[in-house]
C-alpha cells in the first residue's frame, strides 16, 4: 500500500474510531478529531518531502483492479499540481477543526456525526485529487456531495436546508453531464480496442472534433459549476450563508478548486482541439466572472455573501490562467489555487469568528472591531488584503503571473483583468472600513478578542500566505514541471519575447 | 558593478523593528518610539555609509548589487528579490532615511499624548521599510513591492485615526487612486516582460533600443499612469488633499517629502523608456504642465494650511515630472528639485503641525494671524521653507526650480516658450499662495478666540524644523555647486553633455523674469491679505470658487466613476438574484414539486439522493454493458 493510499485511509480510520466513541463525550470525539486531522497533516508532510521535484510524470502510483469487468481500478497517483492542492487540504482541516471548535453542537445532529462526516470528507478530498481513474474520480466527485450536503443542511444556519438542497441539485447536474462525458469517454476507447478509465491512455485517444467538442462540454459544465464560473455561480453565495465558517472554507477553498483541478486534468489533456475552439469563450466567461465578482461583492451586505463573490472573482482569475496557457499563467493559476485556498479560509474563519461573537452576518452590525478585538481585527485585515493581492502575500505572485502570462496572449483578456485589482481594493476596503474602523457602537462593546485556541488556528494561514509570498519557490518549483507537461501534451509553448537580444 | 552584503539591512531592519512593534502589541508601548527611532537613525548611517564608500569606487564600480534570493522562476520569466544601490538610488536612501529619522524625533513630541503611538512609530517604520525597497530593488517588480508596500503604509497612516468615518474614507479613496495607478504599473510590467524577456532595470535597458515606437510609448505611458497615481498628478491627483487626514508628520515625511515623489523616481529610472519614446515624454510634459498649474490654482484657495501645503506639493511635483519629460538633461534637474523640495517641503509641513500642535488642532489659516510673537522658532524656520520654495537667491529653490523653467524655455521652439511660460505662471501663483499662508499664519493680527493658549512646541520637534531649515537654505546650493549632482546622477540617466544646443534664453535672464514674477504674486498676497475676515468671503472669483473646490475633479470623479459605479453595483446585484438566480430557482421550484411526490415514498433527502445516484451507476453499467456486447 503506497503512502498516498495510507494517507487516503487514515482519516476514514479517524471516522470509524470515533464511530465507536461515545456521542455524550464531545469533547473527546473534538480531540480524536483533532488528533486525527493531525496525524494526517503529518504523513501528507512525510508525503511532500519524498516526492520527486524533479520528475514529472505521477509518483506513489498504486493500481488495484475495482471492477475488472469495466476494467475500473483503484489506480491512484500524483503530480506536483496534485501535492500542492492535498497539502492545502490536510493542512486546511486541522486549521478548521481548532478554528470551528464549538460549531458542531448546534446542528441536527450531535458532535459525533459532524466529525464524521468532515473526516469521511477529507478523505475524499485526498481522493479526488490522486485518483487516475476516470470512473475512480467520476464516483468521489459526486459522492464528496453527500457530507457536504449533511454539513450544510445539518449545521448551518438561516436557511440552511434550502441551502443545502440548492447545492446539491446544482452539482447534481453537473455530476449527470459530467457522468454521460465519461460513459462516451469509455465508448470511444472500447471502440479503439482497449476498453479503459486510465487517464493517460484516455488522453491518447484519437476523437473526432465534433465528439471532442460535446464530451469537453459535459466535463466543462460540471467543472464551471463546481468552480464556479459565471453563470453557473448563483448556489455559491447562499451556500456560504447558511454553511459554517469551516465548512465554507473546505467547501471554496478545497471543494470548489476540484472544478479548476478537474478543467487541468481531464478538459485539457482528454480534448486538446475542444480546448483551442472553446478558449476565447472560456476566457470570456472568465474575464467576465472576474469583473462580475468583484462589482458583486462591492454590493453585498452580508460578510459570507461578500466572500462567496470575492471567490468568483478569483476563481475567474484561475480559469483566464488556465485556459491562456502560457509557463506563468498556469503555473500561477495553479499557485492560485493553494492561496486562495488559504486566503479563504482566513477570511471565512474571521469572518465566522465576528459573525458568531456579534450574532450578526450583516456588515453594517460591525463596526470599530479594533478597538475591542485587535488581533482579530488584524487577521480579518490581513485575509482581505490577501484577497486583493498585495504584493508581500502570496496572492500576489500567483496573480501577478496570471495575467503576466495572460497579457502575452490575450492583451485585452489580461487588461480587463487587471482593472479587477480596483475593484478588488474597493470590495476590501469598504468592508474592512464598515466592520473594523470607526467608532465602537454599543452593540459591538462586548466583542471579545480571540482566544489561543483560535489563534493558533488562524496562526499557521496568515504564516503561510507571508511566507509562500516571500518565498514562493517551494511551491513553484513543484508546479512547475506539472505546468510543462500539461503544455508539452496540448503541444503549446510560450510565446517569445519581441527584442531578441 | 560591486557586490554587497549589506543592502538588505536597510530594509531589513525597518521591516523588523514594524512588526516587532505590531506583534508586542501594548507590551512595547513604553519605548515602541524609541526603538523605532534608533531604528531609523541606524538606517540613515548605514546609508550614509554606503554613500562615503560609493565615493571611494570609481566609475562602473559605484552601483552595487545583492541578490538576496529566487523570488520568482516560471519558464522564461525570472525575478531574483535583488537590490540596487547606484548614484540615483543612494540620493533617496539618504532622502528617505534622513527626513524619516527627523520625523520620527518629531514625531516623539507630537504624538506623546496618542494612545497608539507605537503603532504609529512601528507605521513608520514599516513605510521607511517599503519606500527603501520602492528605490533599492533591482527589477520592476521588485519595485512593484515596495510601490504597493508604501501604499498600505500611506493607507494606514492617513487612517491612523479612523474613527473619524471621514478619515477612513480618506485612507480608502488614497489607496483606490493609488491602484488605479498600479494598474498601469503592472502593465508596464506585463508589456515589458513580452518584449523583452524580463523585469530587471538593466535587462530593459538593454533591450529598449531594440523596442517599436509603439510598445515604447505603451509601457511609458502606462509608467505614467502609475506616476500619476503615486505623485498625486492629473487626473488622479484628487486623493492628496484628503490624506491631510493623517498625522502630519506622515503628511510632511510620505505626502510631501517621499513617498508622493515615487513617480518622478519612476519615469527617472525608466530613462530609457522615455528617451527612445518622444511621445511618451510629451505625454509626462503634459501632465506635469497641467498639474502644476491645477496645484498651484488650488492652493490659492485652501484656508487648511495643510490643504494648501498639499496643493503645492502637488504643484511641486508637477514641476519635478515636468521636468523628467524634458530629456536626459531634465532627469538631473527634477532630481535636484525632489531633494530640495523634500526639505523645504517637509519643514514646512512640520512648521504647520507645530501650530496645530499649539493651536488645538486647529487647521483653518483664517483663525491663525500673528503666531510669529508666540512662536518664533516655527516661524523662522517656516520662513526659510517659504523664501526656498519662492526661489529666492540663495535659497535652495531658487538653484532647483530656476534650472526646471531653464531646461523648460530650452526645449524649443513653441513647445519651449509654452512650456516656459507656464512654469513662470506657476512660479508666480506659488509665490502668490506661500505669501498668503505666511502672512495669514504668521502675520497680520490674531484672530484666534480666547480658548487657544498658542505656544512654542518643545525642542524634539523644533530641532528637526530647524534641520530641515538648514537644508532648506543650504541644499540648492551644494547640489548646484560645480554641477555635483548632474555629474553624479551622469551614469544613471546618460546625460550627454554634448548634445546641449544653447540657452534660448540666458540663465541670468531666466532668474530675473522668475523673480519678477515671484515679487508680483508676492505683493499681490500681501495687499490682498491686509485684512483677513475669520470666516471666508462667498462673494469671490469663480475660479476661487472652482479652486475651492479642487477644481471639481472630485465632483468629476463622482458623476463619472462613483455614481455610475453604485448604480452598474446595484443594478447587477439586481439582476443576479432575479434573472440569474431567478431561472435556477423556477428549475428549483419544478424540481421541488415533483420531488414532494418522491419524498412521500422515500421520505428523506439521503434516500432521494441515493436512488438517483444508483440509476446514474446503473445507466452507465447498461451503457458500458450495451456497447461492449
Amino acid at each position: 500500500m503506497s503512502i498516498l493510499t495510507s494517507l487516503q485511509l487514515l482519516p476514514l480510520f479517524g471516522a470509524l474510531v470515533i464511530g465507536f466513541l461515545p456521542a455524550s463525550n464531545a469533547k473527546l470525539v473534538k480531540q480524536v478529531a483533532l488528533a486525527f486531522s493531525l496525524l494526517v497533516t503529518l504523513v501528507s508532510i512525510v508525503m511532500a518531502i519524498s516526492f520527486d521535484r524533479n520528475y514529472s510524470g505521477m509518483q506513489f502510483t498504486e493500481v488495484r483492479t475495482w471492477i475488472s469487468a469495466f476494467n475500473i481500478n483503484y489506480a491512484v497517483g500524483i503530480d506536483g499540481m496534485a501535492l500542492v492542492l492535498i497539502l492545502m487540504t490536510t493542512i486546511l482541516v486541522p486549521v478548521v477543526f481548532l478554528a470551528g471548535w464549538n460549531e458542531s453542537e448546534n446542528g441536527r445532529w450531535n458532535v459525533k456525526v459532524f466529525y464524521i462526516l468532515l473526516l469521511i470528507l477529507e478523505t475524499m478530498m485526498i481522493g479526488v485529487f490522486s485518483a487516475t481513474d476516470v470512473f475512480l474520480f467520476y464516483v468521489i466527485f459526486e459522492a464528496m456531495l453527500l457530507p457536504v450536503y449533511f454539513l450544510i443542511g445539518g449545521y448551518g444556519s438561516g436557511e440552511r436546508a434550502a441551502a443545502a438542497m440548492k447545492f446539491l441539485l446544482y452539482s447534481l447536474f453537473g455530476g449527470l453531464l459530467m457522468l454521460a462525458a465519461v460513459i462516451g469517454l469509455y465508448v470511444i476507447s472500447t471502440n479503439q480496442g482497449g476498453a479503459t478509465f486510465d487517464i493517460t491512455r484516455l488522453s491518447q485517444l484519437n476523437i473526432d472534433s465534433t465528439t471532442q467538442n460535446w464530451l469537453f462540454l459535459g466535463f466543462f459544465i460540471a467543472f464551471a459549476i463546481k468552480a464556479p464560473l459565471w453563470p453557473f455561480h448563483t448556489w455559491l453565495p447562499t451556500a456560504a450563508k447558511s454553511a459554517t465558517a469551516g465548512t465554507s472554507t473546505l467547501l471554496l477553498g478545497v471543494l470548489d478548486k476540484v472544478g479548476t483541478y478537474g478543467m487541468i486534468r481531464f478538459c485539457m489533456s482528454f480534448f486538446p482541439d475542444a480546448t483551442k475552439t472553446f478558449t476565447p469563450a472560456i476566457i470570456t466567461l472568465a474575464v467576465i466572472s472576474i469583473l462580475y465578482g468583484a462589482f458583486l461583492a462591492i454590493g453585498q451586505k452580508d460578510i459570507n455573501s461578500l466572500i462567496a463573490f470575492t471567490s468568483i472573482s478569483h476563481f475567474g482569475f484561475i480559469t483566464l490562467g488556465i485556459f491562456a496557457l502560457t509557463s506563468q499563467s498556469l503555473t500561477g493559476a495553479i499557485f492560485y489555487m493553494v492561496n486562495h485556498g488559504f486566503g479563504t479560509a482566513a477570511l471565512f474563519l474571521t469572518a465566522g469568528w465576528m459573525i458568531k461573537r456579534r450574532g450578526s452576518s450583516q456588515i453594517a452590525d460591525f463596526g470599530g472591531l479594533q478597538r475591542v478585538a485587535p488581533v482579530l481585527a488584524w487577521s480579518f485585515f490581513i485575509a482581505g488584503l490577501s484577497a486583493l493581492a498585495l504584493p508581500g502575500l502570496s496572492s500576489f505572485v500567483s496573480e501577478f503571473l496570471v495575467l503576466l502570462g495572460a497579457y502575452a496572449k490575450y492583451p485585452v483578456a489580461a487588461i480587463l483583468g487587471t482593472l479587477g485589482i480596483i475593484l478588488a481594493a474597493l470590495y476590501v476596503l469598504l468592508a474592512v472600513q464598515r466592520a473594523i474602523h470607526g467608532e465602537t457602537p454599543a452593540s459591538s462593546a462586548g466583542i471579545t478578542d480571540l482566544n489561543l485556541r483560535e489563534k493558533i488556528a488562524i496562526a499557521p494561514v496568515i504564516a503561510i500566505l507571508v511566507l509562500l509570498g516571500f518565498y514562493p519557490k517551494p511551491a513553484l518549483e513543484v508546479i512547475n514541471p506539472t505546468t510543462q507537461t500539461i503544455m508539452t501534451n496540448a503541444g503549446v509553448s510560450d510565446p517569445t519575447a519581441k527584442v531578441v537580444k | 558593478m560591486t557586490i554587497s552584503t549589506s543592502l538588505v539591512y536597510l530594509i531589513a531592519l525597518p521591516l523588523f523593528s514594524s512588526a516587532l512593534l505590531l506583534l508586542l502589541g501594548r507590551k512595547a508601548d513604553k519605548w515602541g518610539h524609541i526603538f523605532a527611532t534608533l531604528v531609523s537613525a541606524s538606517v540613515f548611517l548605514l546609508g550614509v555609509t554606503e554613500f562615503f564608500a560609493m565615493q571611494g569606487r570609481d566609475g562602473e564600480a559605484r552601483a552595487a548589487t545583492q541578490k538576496l534570493f529566487e523570488w520568482i522562476s516560471v519558464g522564461s520569466f525570472q525575478v531574483d528579490a535583488a537590490l540596487l544601490l547606484d548614484q540615483l538610488s543612494i540620493c533617496f536612501v539618504l532622502l528617505i532615511s534622513g527626513v524619516g529619522t527627523l520625523i520620527h524625533i518629531y514625531s516623539i513630541a507630537y504624538m506623546s499624548h496618542d494612545r497608539d503611538r507605537r503603532r504609529f512609530f512601528a507605521y513608520l517604520n514599516l513605510f521607511i521599510a517599503a519606500m527603501l525597497l520602492l528605490v533599492l530593488g533591482d527589477s520592476y517588480l521588485n519595485l512593484y513591492v515596495g510601490w504597493e508596500g508604501v501604499g498600505l503604509a500611506s493607507y494606514l497612516l492617513i487612517g491612523f485615526w479612523n474613527e473619524k468615518p471621514a478619515y477612513a474614507t480618506a485612507a480608502k479613496k488614497a489607496f483606490v487612486a493609488n491602484r488605479v495607478g498600479d494598474v498601469g504599473l503592472s502593465l508596464a510590467i506585463m508589456i515589458a516582460f513580452t518584449q523583452f524577456g524580463t523585469v530587471t532595470f538593466a535587462g530593459v535597458k538593454e533591450g529598449a533600443s531594440g523596442a517599436s515606437a509603439g510598445a515604447l510609448t505603451a509601457i511609458g505611458a502606462m509608467l505614467l499612469l502609475a506616476a500619476a497615481g503615486k505623485s498625486a498628478q492629473f487626473p488622479l491627483q484628487s486623493w492628496l488633499g484628503d490624506a491631510m487626514a493623517g498625522p502630519t508628520p506622515v503628511s510632511a515625511l510620505i505626502h510631501a517629502a517621499t513617498m508622493v515623489t515615487a513617480g518622478v523616481y519612476l519615469i527617472t529610472r525608466s530613462n530609457f523608456i522615455f528617451d527612445a519614446s518622444p511621445t511618451a515624454q510629451l505625454m509626462v510634459v503634459i501632465v506635469g504642465a497641467i498639474t502644476l498649474l491645477f496645484g498651484a490654482l488650488i492652493g490659492t484657495a485652501k484656508d487648511d494650511i495643510k490643504k494648501a501645503l498639499a496643493a503645492s506639493t502637488m504643484s511641486q511635483i508637477g514641476y519635478m515630472i515636468l521636468a523628467t519629460g524634458l530629456g536626459p538633461v531634465g532627469y538631473a534637474f527634477a532630481i535636484m528639485h525632489l531633494i530640495t523640495h523634500g526639505f523645504f517641503k517637509a519643514g514646512m509641513f512640520l512648521g504647520a503641525g507645530s501650530v496645530m500642535h499649539g493651536m488645538n488642532d486647529e487647521v483653518n489659516m483664517r483663525r491663525y494671524g500673528a503666531l510669529r510673537k508666540v512662536m518664533p522658532i516655527t516661524a523662522a524656520t517656516f520662513g526659510l521653507g517659504y523664501l526656498a520654495i519662492l526661489g529666492v537667491p540663495p535659497f535652495a529653490g531658487f538653484y532647483s526650480k530656476d534650472k526646471i523653467i531653464e531646461t523648460a524655455f530650452d526645449s524649443g521652439g513653441i513647445q519651449g516658450i509654452l512650456l516656459g511660460s507656464i512654469t513662470l505662471l506657476g512660479a508666480a501663483i506659488t509665490a502668490f499662495y506661500m505669501t498668503r499662508v505666511m502672512v495669514l499664519t504668521f502675520a497680520g493680527t490674531k484672530r484666534w478666540d480666547e480658548k487657544a493658549h498658542p505656544h512654542e512646541s518643545p525642542f524634539l520637534m523644533w530641532a528637526p524644523m530647524a534641520v530641515l531649515a538648514v537644508g532648506s537654505v543650504a541644499s540648492g546650493f551644494l547640489l548646484n555647486s560645480g554641477s555635483a549632482l548632474v555629474n553624479w546622477l551622469e551614469p544613471v540617466v546618460n546625460e550627454n553633455h554634448e548634445h546641449h544646443s544653447g540657452h534660448l534664453l540666458p540663465p541670468i535672464v531666466v532668474s530675473m523674469m522668475a523673480l519678477t514674477v515671484v515679487a508680483i504674486g508676492v505683493a499681490i498676497a500681501v495687499l490682498k491679505y491686509r485684512t483677513v475676515p475669520v470666516v471666508a468671503p462667498e462673494d469671490v472669483l469663480g475660479i476661487t470658487k472652482a479652486a475651492r473646490k479642487d477644481l471639481y475633479q472630485d465632483s468629476f470623479n463622482e458623476a463619472v466613476f462613483m455614481r455610475p459605479g453604485q448604480k452598474l453595483t446595484a443594478g447587477l446585484v439586481n439582476t443576479d438574484y432575479k434573472v440569474v438566480d431567478g431561472l435556477v430557482r423556477l428549475v428549483g421550484w419544478v424540481i421541488q414539486i415533483s420531488a414532494s411526490t418522491l419524498r412521500n415514498i422515500q421520505n428523506g433527502y439521503v434516500r432521494s439522493y441515493a436512488l438517483i445516484m444508483v440509476l446514474g451507476v446503473i445507466a452507465l453499467i447498461a451503457a458500458v454493458w450495451m456497447v461492449t456486447l
